[in-house]
């Protein structure tokens, strides 16, 4: 589960530069890159920084997507707000455990994919709608995210 | 000027002033929680809501500047009864057991529920809901997320006053937090035990951790020979929790009741203090000597004390590379405990692995430093138990002596002797002064140039304190230092320490020696001495412990009559090879987190 | 109130030649630009509906040579999906409307917050910012534009989270005053404004506010792009005149079978049949950041304030008592009354709570929780209940 960081993060600080509003881009493309923040890529930052573990831990935990737990190379994140409820996203939720043989929260053991929930991503029109990394799928049925989710296996 | 109403009444004050300060200097008194003299401002606990005549919602008294013509309301219903609903939130998410609980009685949740909204709880109870974590791993401090109430300030304490951000606000929403790095264990982290924050909780959230019943199980147990040593401040400060207003001093009466209490003899940090002067002075000559006679390029200037634990362990985190520039001195504390059991047990006849050494402290740092596994040199734990000031109080009040009627007793001795020059080690700038009065005498033959040896340049409330001597009219064996100006810097407050430290890391600054001490104030400050804290109880306390020196018949360490006999009898000189054994130390490179 | 009745307009994604509208901005004063959104009467889209010209105006009047404006892309109330399409198809009004905002208030830098959710359109929004600082640079306009990324987090798009966020710090609104046009990112004086109130002010800027001010009523000027999802055939983004009442609405997005219309998201109102034709859309009545969500008859009302309560007890930021734990005990309270476990007279003390949250909160998304538990207890009593 873990990376090896070796020089990325001094060179994001030297892209980003070492003030506090460095913070969030630095975070965001170690994110990008891995998926979530491993506690040595934290206190690298720290140092680089200069600010404490705890002040970057405190930040990173405050944002969703800046998550401080062990993520898949694929993080599928289902929007369980009021109107992907309505539409369906029981189903789709169910329909990928079943495939993935993970429950929500959970990472699958070849560390390909995570399944976790998520708040309103702006697909409302379009619902059930999920996000896998960045990228959205919309107007989802059981069968589609089947499709979906098969497309990201190799 | 600003001019405002508030409860219908006039008021002006200054522009920039909160509606929370304006209301005080007319007797109005708005509740607070998150708010705290020593730290910036928060405004979320919304306990202070007021209203506010034409806004939409209710304003933070202490975030709300004052503006012209402005009309306030401290008490309307409107207020009362979010007052109410706020303190019943805050109980609903706050385990209330205040009949176990350290705080009883000094909680200010409690004081709110019992002004504001007693009676049957209103909401339902969420303690349930959350995994609350209780972390005992420290030996200074307990955190007990289920009685935080959130209003950060101990995040802003550790932040703002001390620079070392151990603890921060994580998560959001309903699993918002406290949190060390990662939610680890305070004991694995960067936190120096200071206490600042324990000082600052309104709740039981932060307490230190008490060794109270050990201490009595140890005096009642009749095989036990069990010392107490009293740190400086404490002398200063314990009044407080038994009924006397800051600054007053209880040193007799506090002597006595630990005779009352029954330790087996009451004795002093003040003497180690005194013996840590000659101890660090010489060292601190001996490299001056190799630096400016022996041109020894691997000398470490500038020295730094070593007496603040807090100061130690966030030098060991934060500026390991500097750790050679500490002196090697233990603490008082620490020197004490390890003549306890050789010094002492031997002049007294008494088998060491009898002796059980205890320490009063304002200090919540010491009972880490006391857990340190190299602080054994006695072959035995050289301090057994540390208490705090407060749990000198409790323990006071437990063996139901009437503080107010006692006798003024004296120290035992050995080891209960002390000058004028030790007490001041409860100051900030204090330290600095006992070694300057010693070290000037020794190297001129003459007193330090200050009327009533008062060496005002390192006293006082400023973060960094500098000062420069001169040294003329030096005796033959010290002529290497004619004309020398001995530059000595003083911090208190590890914000101030950093500054410090930053400066003299990147080689800007040209000091000999520094004295650091981690809490703000000093000693007096520290994180075990009585609760609530403000500049103006610190500047209190810090006038009594110059009181205290004033009129003490002995001013300087090196005219300690136990200072002198120790050293013929047991000690040959500072820093021989047994002093070295039993009161230098060393220090070790620690994580970043 | 005279409504007007709904009516489709077509503003936002009209195509036009911005660097026309640009150079034309760009000869045109401070105090006339400022003038021409004063007159137009807009107010912020993004739900707050602030004054635009009031805003501009007081953030011009700062001292300080250094100021900002914002760009608040960070749509996350339930419901709004607007402001991405918009910056889908009509990104360059956005930095359009940030250049003539700096114009206006003297500023030489934009910074466009963008939610985490939105990441996947960076390459397209980058592609037009370089063109769009091409042809800026070629008007004369010293303006710049950087985008700063959300990572998840509704309540960054409160104003002074949102700069807390860009600063590098966990997204907690601050106390004010200051306001934002005095104190804003990075402490300077800021004008953050929503995505689609900047392209409404190209387009007064184009059109002229006289124009604008045809369209909506006294108190709603213009037209707004709407949301629209839920129980709808035609759910999707429409742009509509301001001052239409819910049953107009309803007539035309319902599914026959409409019993309550959401207007504003989680954060806002819960209309119920029996009052859609005397609500307004419009600040008069129900404003609204454009989220509109129909529910019909199938639906729990109990699911829908049960969905809203959970989404805001995560989204707190946490700081201030009243929200962080109010959000809480709402939740837990129609759990349990649900269940039986409190009596119904429970609900009574929860609606007191919800009155004081709304006074007592530190800032807009605890203020705004009463809103929706208020509206769907009070009309959906039994629905909580049983």
């Amino acid at each position: 589960m873990m990376y090896n960081t070796g020089n990325l993060v001094k060179e994001l600080a030297e892209r980003h530069g070492r003030k506090r509003d460095s913070l969030m881009p630095i975070l965001q493309e170690i994110v990008c890159k891995h998926n979530y923040l491993t506690d040595e890529v934290m206190v690298d930052v720290a140092k680089e920084l200069d600010i404490s573990a705890a002040e970057v831990y405190g930040t990173a935990s405050f944002y969703s997507f800046l998550d401080t737990q062990p993520r898949g190379r694929y993080v599928i994140r289902v929007c369980k707000t009021i109107t992907c409820s309505m539409k369906g996203k029981n189903d789709i939720i169910s329909t990928i455990e079943e495939i993935l043989k993970i429950k929500v929260g959970e990472t699958t053991p070849d560390n390909q994919f995570s399944l976790l929930e998520t708040n309103c991503i702006g697909w409302c029109h379009k619902a059930p709608a999920i996000l896998i990394n960045d990228m959205p799928y919309t107007e989802l049925t059981p069968e589609k995210v089947i499709d979906v989710i098969k497309g990201y296996m190799h | 000027m600003i001019n405002l109403k508030i409860n219908d009444q006039q008021v002006s004050v200054p522009e920039e002033t909160t509606v929370l300060a304006a209301a005080k200097q007319i007797g109005i008194n708005i509740p607070t929680l998150c708010n705290h003299a020593d730290l910036c401002v928060a405004g979320n606990c919304r306990v202070c809501l007021v209203e506010q005549k034409g806004a939409r919602t209710l304003v933070a008294a202490c975030a709300m500047p004052v503006s012209e013509g402005m009309e306030i309301q401290t008490n309307s219903l409107k207020v009362r009864n979010a007052r109410k609903h706020v303190i019943e939130l805050l109980l609903s998410e706050h385990k209330s057991d205040c009949t176990k609980c350290y705080k009883n009685q000094n909680c200010e949740l409690q004081a709110l529920a019992n002004e504001y909204s007693f009676g049957d709880h209103i909401f339902l109870d969420l303690t349930t809901d959350h995994q609350y974590k209780i972390d005992r791993s420290s030996p200074s401090f307990i955190k007990d997320d289920s009685k935080c109430i959130r209003c950060q300030r101990c995040v802003r304490t550790c932040a703002q006053l001390q620079h070392v951000s151990a603890i921060a606000v994580a998560n959001k929403g309903a699993h918002q937090k406290i949190s060390s790095f990662h939610d680890r264990m305070m004991s694995s982290v960067v936190c120096t035990n200071c206490g600042q924050c324990v000082n600052r909780c309104p709740t039981g959230a932060l307490v230190e951790k008490t060794y109270i019943d050990q201490v009595w199980d140890a005096i009642y147990d009749p095989n036990l020979h069990v010392v107490v040593q009293t740190a400086p401040a404490v002398r200063v400060a314990l009044g407080e929790d038994l009924g006397y207003d800051p600054g007053e001093r209880v040193t007799g009466k506090m002597v006595s009741a630990l005779k009352q209490i029954g330790f087996d003899s009451v004795l002093d940090t003040d003497f180690t203090a005194d013996l840590t002067i000659m101890e660090e002075g010489t060292e601190l000559l001996t490299r001056l000597k190799k630096a400016l006679v022996d041109g020894d390029k691997g000398v470490t200037l500038p020295m730094f004390t070593s007496c603040s634990p807090g100061w130690i362990k966030f030098i060991e985190h934060k500026y390991p590379q500097m750790l050679p520039n500490l002196s090697t001195c233990k603490s008082p504390q620490q020197m004490f405990g390890a003549l306890a059991k050789t010094f002492y047990a031997q002049k007294r006849n008494i088998d060491p692995s009898k002796v059980i050494s205890v320490s009063i402290m304002p200090c919540t740092a010491k009972k880490y430093e006391a857990d340190r596994p190299e602080m054994r040199s006695s072959g035995y734990k050289d301090v057994d138990y540390v208490l705090t000031t407060r749990e000198l109080a409790v323990m006071i009040k437990q063996a139901g002596i009437d503080f107010r009627t006692l006798n003024e007793a004296r120290y035992d001795s050995i080891m209960g002797d002390s000058t004028g020059a030790a007490v001041i080690f409860g100051a900030t700038g204090g330290v600095m002064e006992a070694a300057l009065r010693t070290a000037y005498e020794i190297v001129t033959g003459r007193e330090v140039p200050f009327k009533n040896l008062a060496i005002t340049p390192v006293r006082g409330m400023d973060g960094v304190k500098e000062a420069t001597v001169k040294i003329e009219g030096t005796t033959e064996d010290w002529n290497f230092l004619e004309g020398a100006e001995l530059k000595v810097a003083i911090a208190h407050g590890l914000v101030n320490a950093n500054k410090l430290m930053k400066a003299v890391s990147q080689g800007k600054a040209s000091y000999h020696f520094i004295e650091i001490m981690a809490c703000p104030g000093g000693c007096i400050g520290g994180g075990g001495q009585p609760i609530p804290t403000s500049m103006e109880i610190r500047k209190k306390r810090m006038a009594a412990i110059y009181s205290e020196d004033e009129h003490l018949p002995l001013r300087k360490s090196h005219e300690n009559p136990e200072v002198i006999s120790i050293y013929k009898e047991f000690l040959t000189a500072p820093n021989s090879h047994k002093s070295h054994e039993l009161l230098h130390t060393h220090y070790f490179e620690r994580e970043s987190y | 109130m005279k409504n007007r009745g709904l009516t489709k307009v077509d503003l936002i994604f009209e195509t036009i030649d911005s660097g026309k509208v640009l150079s034309k901005a760009f000869r045109m004063s401070n105090e006339e630009i400022l003038k021409e959104i004063l007159d137009s009467g807009l107010r912020g889209r993004g739900g707050a509906g602030f004054p635009t010209g009031m805003k501009w105006k007081f953030t011009a009047a700062e001292k300080d040579p250094e100021k900002y404006i914002v760009c608040n892309a960070d749509e996350g109330e339930p419901g709004t999906f607007k402001d991405r399409e918009i910056l889908d198809r009509a990104a360059y009004k956005v930095y359009g409307g940030m250049a003539i905002a700096g114009k206006a208030i003297g500023s030489k830098k934009g910074y466009i917050y963008l939610r985490g959710e939105y990441r996947f359109l960076l390459p397209q929004l980058y592609m037009e910012l370089d063109k769009f600082h091409k042809l800026i640079k070629e008007i004369g306009y010293d303006f710049n534009i950087e985008y700063r990324m959300g990572s998840g987090a509704y309540i960054c798009g409160e104003e002074s989270a949102l700069f807390e966020s860009i600063e590098g710090f966990r997204g907690e609104p601050r106390n004010k005053p200051p306001y934002p046009t005095t104190s804003g990112v990075f402490n300077k004086p800021t004008s953050i404004n929503n995505v689609e109130t900047l392209v409404t002010a190209m387009m007064i800027i184009d059109k002229g506010a006289a124009e604008y001010i045809k369209l909506g009523t006294k108190d709603s000027r213009g037209s707004k792009v709407f949301s629209v999802s839920g129980d709808t055939p035609n759910p999707g983004i429409f742009e509509l005149e301001l001052g239409m009442t819910v049953k107009q609405f309803v007539d035309e997005f319902g599914d026959g079978d409409t019993k309550a219309v959401q207007v504003g998201g989680a954060s806002g109102f819960c209309v119920p049949r029996k009052k859609f034709e005397d609500t307004i859309i419009g600040f008069e009545g129900v404003p609204t950041g454009g989220s509109m969500k129909l529910f019909n008859s199938s639906r729990s009302m109990y699911n829908v304030l049960h969905n809203y309560l959970d989404f805001f007890t995560e989204e707190s930021c946490g700081q201030c008592t009243p929200c962080r734990v109010g959000c809480q005990q709402l939740l837990k309270g129609i759990e349990r009354v649900k269940k039986g476990e409190e009596k119904s007279l429970y609900l009574h003390e929860l609606l007191k709570l919800a009155d004081t949250m709304k006074i007592a909160s530190k800032c807009g998304l605890g203020q705004s929780v009463g809103n929706a538990f208020k509206s769907i207890v009070e009309n959906f009593r039994e629905e909580i209940i049983y």
